[in-house]
């Protein structure tokens, strides 16, 4: 059977002719046209500085792009296929607007929120499950919902109540300090994209007094605590004279007796003229779409620390505002845009070019939705458990990990992969460069290996009697690359089968191949 | 193996710094940087953590004369020192005795498994805003590839599965953390995750990569990609274990059958084989994670089943890591992350249970600088207090740093730049009882 297998791919692949070069699987023959205003920004700055873009990425590319960084979740087969005999010019569009509404655009995005607030059980956030559930499922609803981005914020910054009945309270208990400073630099990272570490230390002080009233007190109930306005620590505060409360800006802030402080601060973050609000949150979105945030690191904004493209975030930040605070409008202007979708394949390999979005960059999964990738197409599921043996944290079969609500619910896979501890809400607490103990665990492990041999999806399509070997590997192409072989490929595989004795091992190697290559492992 | 393929490997990295590498590379206070205080003593460390926290009363610290209610069932016998007396379970680590202290006095107050593992292997309270590194994470940033290590084994192993319930590197990040082995080396074959895959002829090995780089389109669209190179760079080192002679560390039938006998055939006494074997080829940091010591219930009937077998794997590694010259150079850690309630607990449900004890509890140090036939500190006649000389985590830190060459007030490499020292200082508000110079 090998040998058969081996003739027929031969066959066709000598049927369908000349070797296509490598670069043609993954840039699109496709004129180059600004799509709007991020396009003009970006491209005038890149002709300032004498660098040629990439082409625009190919159908193939752009399915496979667009599903993992919208929804965290690779195409099926059948997705990615419909996708590319769609004929439609407006596919691109249609398919993100379809990505948008995904149940799975709320869990990965919900993922990546819990990442910076810090939703995890244990240690050392210690949220304890049942609040952390309740906390990942307002952020989830409130992604779901699209709720305007300076309402999200404002409920975490001034809600009060009960950590299991009012879950937006648990944003002032997931962090390591519940001193005044620490609530005040969590929130400047978190909300401002500024380590208040950095600041002199009066600036501090000055934003930490209005998060010096907050109270926390426990109740009958095992592990709930109530967040509120304590107003006898703020009468206590008074009665030596009227609290000082500077905003970051120097601004001194006026709060009359009684009221709470948080609201003031709110007040003034969500001010659609603070210098730091809308940009820290424009400049996020594009860092996670591009890989790069137009002030870099997106959670390091200093005045020494200048965006690469000032008028092309100051656009970002004018469309966030004027929109009311819209993420998935945000979502969709940079995802349609021909900046968003240039081929990975650099034209200007200098630094300058990444740096000004030139090329899309290539990066590892997440380990999350590398290992929901690896299930998916095998067909397996993981087992993740917690340390904690709450009702809540027991996973049920199928699970998918970027759906988990707790950063203390985890596995092996996703430790290894640099999955963050959600620690202290950092963007580089993600880890996804390439280690070699991650590269033999992929490369050489039971867990992976025994996906492959034993997954039901690759099996099912091994022993499919409908296929000639042909459109087995077609699918199995489509199934892991969300692309056909290329004629060449084919080539390689009837060489290979013709090589081994065992059929079953060329499938299972060939799977094992294509999900140990670069283009499966890493966003391009 | 050819010089230029060693400075070839050399260049490459084990855990290729990570996202926050970047700024590692550049802030790296580390290594080059750090004073060495002494010339080191030890190059190696085996840590046995005896995870759940073991009994002190009933390994290390007995208390015959304590009576039933704390001693319970087990007997004191005498050791190769005179006056020193363990349990009656572990006749074989007695004949050792002269080679390792017992330090009666470790204290932290903590009686949670979490913080006061935290406490135990980072010398440091719960709290703040850092997660510190474990003493591991430390050595391996200390002593690992910053420092000239040069093996293809990472520096800091764990055999055989990591204990996951804190980020074992803390802010160091994920290339320090652990490679935890997986598989088990009582099997006939120890399939360590990644490097041993059962079932796979070396040919189909050497097959499928050649098939692998053939289709690896996205590689050939983009020669030169850093990213791609670093995964590249990932691929060699992971061969060199799979297929290469980095990986027969694992392969526990090179050694005589007669020596795995003795180490006794358990995951952990082959565990402890294969500890030695890896501190042979340099590997700065080895931990043994050794569960199954939280004895609520049953204390004694579980010690009778656990303390034979780690008398023997423990007391085999100290007598075999002597006969080759290895001890001087290697530290033996064995601890927990307290002891147990001194009283026994003799009712439903518990029915002869012990509960968690931070006041005081045992650790065992020996090699590498640390002298033997030693006893650092007391606890009270029934080993519910320290009774004098109290050691906390931080004494017994810095003392394996000190006799490793590591300052212990050497600065780590922090995210956000600022000052974070290997162990935390008096003037930090730490109690301290003063490293161990008695015994060093």
């Amino acid at each position: 059977m090998a040998t058969s297998l081996a003739s027929a791919l031969l066959l066709t692949a000598i049927l369908a002719g000349a070797e296509t070069s490598a670069a043609s699987t993954f840039e699109s023959a496709a004129e180059f046209r600004p799509q709007g205003k991020i396009d003009e920004l970006v491209f005038a700055r890149l002709k300032q500085l004498g660098i040629q873009p990439a082409h625009l990425c190919s159908d193939e590319v752009f399915v496979r792009r667009a599903y993992l960084d919208v929804i965290g979740t690779l195409p099926t087969a059948q997705e990615a296929l419909q996708f590319l005999q769609d004929r439609d010019p407006n596919k691109r569009r249609a398919l993100i607007d379809r990505l948008l509404e995904r149940k799975e655009f709320a869990d990965y995005w919900a993922m990546k929120w819990s990442d910076l607030l810090r939703v995890k059980a244990e240690f050392p956030i210690n949220l304890w499950p049942n609040a952390a559930q309740a906390y990942h499922h307002w952020i989830r609803a409130s992604i779901q919902q699209n709720k305007p981005y300076d309402r999200f914020v404002r409920e975490m910054l001034t809600s009060s109540g009960s950590n299991f009945r009012v879950p937006a309270v648990n944003f002032y208990r997931a962090m390591q300090s519940r001193e005044p400073s620490g609530i005040a630099r969590t929130v400047a990272l978190t909300f401002m994209g500024v380590r208040a570490e950095k600041w002199p230390r009066e600036r501090l002080a000055g934003m930490a007094a209005f998060f010096s009233q907050i109270g926390y007190k426990p109740t009958a109930e095992w592990k709930e605590e109530i967040i509120y306005f304590d107003r006898e620590k703020a009468a206590a505060q008074w009665a030596a004279g009227p609290p000082v409360m500077v905003f970051p800006d120097g601004v001194k802030a006026n709060v009359p007796a009684g009221k709470d402080p948080r609201a003031v601060f709110a007040d003034w973050l969500l001010d659609a003229k603070n210098p730091w609000f809308a940009k820290n949150i424009v400049n996020r979105v594009w860092s996670w779409l591009l890989g790069r945030g137009v002030i870099h690191e997106p959670d390091d904004i200093r005045p020494d620390n200048p965006p690469v493209n000032p008028e092309l975030l100051a656009y970002l930040e004018q469309e966030l505002v004027a929109s009311r605070y819209d993420l998935k409008h945000l979502f969709r202007l940079i995802l349609n845009s021909s900046t968003y979708q240039l081929s990975s394949i650099p034209r200007d390999k200098r630094p300058e070019a990444a740096a000004n979005f030139a090329h899309y960059p290539v990066r590892r999964l997440e380990a999350e939705v590398l290992i929901d990738a690896i299930c998916q197409v095998t067909g397996t599921s993981e087992k993740y458990s917690s340390a904690i043996p709450e009702p809540f944290t027991f996973i049920p079969e199928g699970q998918r990990s970027i759906a988990l609500e707790d950063g203390s619910i985890s596995s092996s896979f996703l430790e290894l992969f640099g999955r963050p501890p959600r620690d202290t809400g950092m963007e580089s607490e993600r880890n996804n460069r390439i280690t070699a103990a991650q590269r033999l665990h992929l490369l050489n492990s039971s867990h992976i290996q025994r996906k492959i041999e034993q997954g039901p999806h690759l099996q099912r399509l091994a022993q499919s009697r409908r296929g000639n070997p042909r459109e087995i590997l077609v699918e199995l192409y489509l199934t892991i690359l969300s692309r056909r072989p290329t004629p060449d490929e084919l080539m390689t595989l009837a060489e290979y089968a013709d090589s081994t004795r065992d059929p079953r091992a060329v499938f299972v190697d060939l799977a094992w191949a294509l999900i140990n290559s670069a283009e499966f492992l890493y966003r391009h | 193996m050819s010089e230029q393929a060693i400075s070839r490997r050399d260049a490459l990295r084990w855990g290729l710094a990570g996202a926050a590498g970047l700024w590692l590379a550049d802030r790296l206070a580390g290594p080059g940087r750090a004073s060495t205080p002494t010339p080191a003593k030890a190059k190696s460390v085996i840590q046995i953590w005896a995870w759940g926290g073991p009994s002190h009363l009933d390994t290390f610290d007995p208390k015959p004369e304590a009576g039933n209610d704390y001693a319970g069932p087990l007997k004191a016998i005498p050791t190769n020192v005179d006056g020193v007396r363990i349990c009656e379970l572990m006749p074989l680590l007695a004949k050792q005795a002269d080679k390792f202290s017992i330090i009666r006095s470790m204290t932290h107050g903590i009686n949670s498994h979490e913080t006061a593992a935290y406490m135990v292997q980072t010398a440091r309270p719960q709290g703040g805003r850092d997660v510190y590194p474990s003493v591991g994470a430390v050595v391996s940033l200390f002593k690992g590839y910053g420092a000239g290590y040069k093996g293809l084994i990472p520096p800091y192993i764990v055999l055989t599965e990591p204990q996951g319930r804190f980020s074992e590197a803390g802010f160091l990040g994920s290339r320090y953390k652990p490679f935890a082995t997986g598989g088990d080396p009582a099997q006939s074959r120890f399939a360590v995750e990644g490097v041993v895959a059962p079932g796979i002829s070396d040919a189909r090995q050497q097959a499928r990569r050649e098939l692998l780089h053939k289709l690896n389109r996205l590689d050939h669209a983009m020669k030169g990609d850093a990213q791609l190179a670093a995964l590249a760079e990932s691929e060699d080192q992971a061969y060199d274990l799979i297929l290469g002679d980095a990986g027969k560390v694992f392969d526990l039938s090179q050694e005589k059958p007669e020596l795995r006998e003795r180490y006794g055939r358990t995951t952990f006494g082959q565990s402890c084989l294969v500890a030695r074997r890896l501190v042979e080829r340099g590997v700065p940091y080895v931990t043994i994670n050794y569960k199954g010591w939280d004895t609520h219930k049953q204390n004694f009937q579980t010690l009778r089943r656990k303390l034979p077998e780690m008398d023997k794997g423990m007391a085999t590694l100290l007598e075999d890591l002597a006969s080759r010259g290895l001890l001087d150079t290697t530290i033996l850690w064995w601890s927990g992350e307290f002891g147990r309630t001194p009283r026994v607990q003799w009712e439903a449900p518990w029915n002869g249970g012990r509960g968690h004890w931070g006041r005081v509890f045992s650790a065992v140090v020996a090699g590498g600088g640390f002298k033997g036939g030693r006893v650092v500190g007391a606890s009270t006649d029934k080993g519910e207090e320290v009774k004098d000389r109290p050691v906390y985590p931080v004494d017994l830190i810095s003392s394996m740093y000190e006799l490793l060459g590591i300052d212990p007030e050497a600065r780590l490499p922090h995210p956000l730049g600022e000052t974070a020292l290997a162990t935390p200082r008096a003037a930090d508000g730490v109690t301290m009882g003063g490293r161990l110079k008695e015994i060093m």
